[in-house]
C-alpha cells in the first residue's frame, strides 16, 4: 500500500531572483514510499535529500507538484495537522529539538498539542521511552545526557504522537560512534517490531545498507534506486556522483578488480564479505 | 567558570515544600514578600524572620546553598543598608564631616537589610524546590484569567519554558565560542574596562547568530510534533492542591496575623516605610 506520494515535485528557495540559489533545488522528482517500508536517501551535499525530507510533513510546500501522505496533500491547511501527526521528523541536532527540561515533558510535547487525555499522555510517554530505551532516564534534564540518548528522546518525542512514519533527516551526523550504533538500533526496531515506516536521510553508506530500499539522489533528481545490494553493485556509477559505498563492498570490489572470482552482487557487511572471500578463494 | 550559577536552579527532593503545588507556592512567595515589607517593629520582623527559616527548614535543601544565594546579593546590602545608615534624622549618635549617624538610621539599615535578605532566601525556597517546568507550568496557569485582557498567557509561558531549557545549552556554546576565540589569540582578561568589553564583542555575534539558526531549527521541530498555540493543548502534568498546601496556608496565615497583632500591639520602630 503506498503511504507517501511524491509527484512530479520542483522546489527551489529564492522564487523571485535570477541568482544561483534561485535554481530549483528539487525537479520534476517523483517517488512513493510504501507503509511499513524502509528507505534510505542518499545523496552528496546540495541533492536536495533535506528539502525533500521537510517536503514529507509539509514544513515545506512544492512550487509545482504535490506530495500526498495517505490521501492529503500537504498543500491542504486543514490536513497539515493530521498529516503532521502521521509523519514525524527527527532533526540532525538534537539539541535544538527538544523544548522542555524535563525528560518526559519533552516527550509529552507532542501528545499534548494533540489535546489527548492527560492520562492517555502519561501512558504514551512511559511507552515511547521504553521504545527507545531511555525510561530510566525520565526524570533528568536532557542536556546532561549524550548525543546519542538526547537523539534517542526526540525520537521518543515523535513516536509519543503515534506516527505512521518516521523521516530522520541525518540523525546520526553529530553522533560518536557509540550514540550512532544506539539510535540506528532504535530505527531498525521501530521499524521492524511497530511497523513504522522509516525514511533514513543519510550520508553513512554502512547505515544505508540496513534499508529496505536505497534512492539516491543527483542534484534534485533521483539517480537511481533499488536494494542496497543493486545500487551498491554499480560502483563505478556512485564514484562517478563522488558517493562512496560500505567499506565491504569496496574490499571486494577492489578484490574482484584484481582477478578474485566473486559474484556480481556485492557483500554489504563484513560477514558476507568473509563469505564472499571465502568463496572466492 | 560559567557553571557556577545557583540563582535559580532546582534541587531535587522529597519535601514538604517539594510536593506543594507551584501556584500555592508562587501565591505564599507573593505574600511572604508583602508581609516581610509590612513589619513595623523589630517584633514582627523577628516573627516573619522565623517563619523564613521555618519555611528554610521545611525546603530540605541545605543551608549552605541558602547562603550561596545570599554571596551573589551581599553588595547590593551592604550598600543600601550603609546609605540607610545616614539617612536618619535626629539626635546624631556619631558625626563626620556633614554625615552623621543616628539611632533611626542604625534601625532602618538594619530592617532594610533584614528584608532584602529574608526577601531573597524566600525566593530561593522556591526556585530551589519547584522545577522550572513546574513553575512556569504555575505561572501559565495564575496568570490564566489576564487572558480576558487579550494577553497571551500560553506564549509568554512557552517563551520562559524555551529560555528555561536552553540556558545551559547556549553557555556551554559561549564557552565553546570563549575556547575558540581564545585559541585564535583573543584577550578577554587584559586592558581596561572598556577594551574588556570590546573584547566580548567575537563572543557575543557568533553566540547570537548560533542562536538564531537554532531558533530556526527549534521552530521547524515545534511544528513537526504539530505545535499550534495553546488553543485544544492538554497538559500531562494536571496541577493539584493536596494536604500540604492547605497546611502551608494555615501556618502562613497564623503567622501573618502574628505580624499584624505585634505591629499593632509594639510601638513602631520605623518612621519612613510601611
Amino acid at each position: 500500500m503506498q503511504f507517501i506520494n511524491v509527484e512530479n515535485v520542483v522546489f527551489r528557495y529564492d522564487t523571485d531572483s535570477d541568482k544561483e540559489s534561485a535554481k530549483p533545488v528539487l525537479k520534476e522528482l517523483s517517488l512513493s514510499v510504501d507503509k511499513g517500508e524502509f528507505v534510505a536517501l542518499l545523496g552528496h551535499n546540495g541533492s536536495g535529500k533535506s528539502t525533500l525530507a521537510k517536503m514529507f510533513n509539509g514544513i515545506l510546500l512544492p512550487e509545482s507538484g504535490d506530495v500526498i501522505v495517505c490521501g492529503m496533500n500537504t498543500k491542504d491547511d486543514e490536513k497539515l495537522l493530521d498529516i503532521r501527526r502521521r509523519v514525524g521528523l527527527v532533526l540532525q541536532n538534537p539539541d535544538n529539538q527538544l523544548v522542555a527540561s524535563i525528560v518526559e515533558e519533552d516527550v509529552a510535547f507532542g501528545p499534548e498539542n494533540l489535546g489527548l487525555d492527560p492520562k492517555e499522555i502519561r501512558r504514551r510517554v512511559d511507552e515511547a521511552l521504553k521504545a527507545v530505551d531511555m525510561y530510566e532516564y525520565r526524570t533528568h534534564a536532557p542536556y546532561k545526557l549524550s548525543g546519542g540518548q538526547k537523539q534517542r528522546i526526540a525520537i521518543a518525542g515523535i513516536i509519543a504522537m503515534q506516527p505512521d512514519c518516521i523521516v530522520l533527516d541525518e540523525p546520526t551526523a553529530m553522533l560518536d560512534p557509540r550514540g550512532r550504533q544506539e539510535v540506528m538500533d532504535t530505527i531498525v526496531k521501530l521499524n521492524k517490531e511497530q511497523n513504522i515506516t522509516v525514511i533514513l536521510i543519510t550520508h553513512y553508506m554502512d547505515e544505508a545498507s540496513l534499508a529496505d530500499r536505497l534512492i539516491v539522489l543527483d542534484s534534485g533528481k533521483i539517480l537511481t534506486q533499488g536494494t542496497p545490494k543493486e545500487v551498491f553493485s554499480k560502483v563505478e556509477m556512485l564514484r562517478k556522483h563522488s558517493l562512496d559505498v560500505p567499506q565491504s563492498t569496496e574490499l571486494a570490489y577492489r578484490l574482484k578488480a584484481r582477478g578474485l572470482n566473486i559474484d556480481d552482487t556485492l557483500p554489504l557487511n563484513v560477514s558476507e564479505c568473509v563469505e564472499a572471500i571465502i568463496k572466492g578463494l | 567558570m560559567l557553571k557556577e550559577i545557583t540563582l535559580g536552579q532546582y534541587f531535587p527532593g522529597n519535601s514538604v515544600l517539594h510536593k506543594m503545588d507551584p501556584r500555592m507556592k508562587i501565591i505564599m512567595l507573593t505574600a511572604f514578600i508583602v508581609f516581610i515589607f509590612c513589619t513595623k517593629n523589630f517584633y514582627s520582623l523577628a516573627l516573619m524572620f522565623l517563619a523564613v527559616i521555618c519555611v528554610i527548614m521545611f525546603s530540605g535543601v541545605s543551608m549552605r546553598l541558602y547562603l550561596k544565594s545570599l554571596k551573589a546579593i551581599i553588595y547590593i546590602v551592604l550598600f543600601t543598608s550603609i546609605l540607610n545608615l545616614f539617612y536618619g534624622t535626629g539626635k546624631p549618635i556619631w558625626s563626620f564631616w556633614r554625615l552623621s549617624v543616628t539611632q533611626e538610621g542604625i534601625n532602618t539599615a538594619i530592617f532594610v537589610s533584614a528584608r532584602i535578605i529574608a526577601m531573597v532566601l524566600v525566593s530561593s525556597s522556591l526556585t530551589y524546590t519547584t522545577t522550572p517546568t513546574d513553575l512556569t507550568d504555575g505561572i501559565e496557569r495564575l496568570l490564566k484569567p489576564l487572558s480576558v485582557f487579550k494577553i497571551q498567557v500560553h506564549e509568554i509561558a512557552m517563551m520562559m519554558t524555551i529560555a528555561l531549557r536552553f540556558i545551559p545549552t547556549l553557555l556551554e556554546e559561549t564557552d565553546k565560542i570563549m575556547s575558540a576565540q581564545k585559541a585564535r589569540g583573543a584577550d578577554f582578561e587584559s586592558g581596561n574596562f572598556f577594551s574588556r568589553i570590546k573584547a566580548l564583542i567575537p563572543i557575543l555575534i557568533p553566540l547570537f547568530v548560533s542562536a538564531f539558526r537554532r531558533a530556526y531549527e527549534l521552530a521547524m521541530a515545534m511544528e513537526s510534533r504539530c505545535y499550534h498555540g495553546g488553543d485544544g493543548r492538554t497538559r500531562m502534568k494536571v496541577l493539584k492542591y493536596s494536604k500540604y498546601d492547605l497546611a502551608a496556608v494555615l501556618v502562613s496565615c497564623a503567622v501573618f496575623i502574628g505580624v499584624i497583632v505585634c505591629n499593632i500591639y509594639f510601638p513602631k520602630t520605623l518612621r519612613i516605610g510601611m
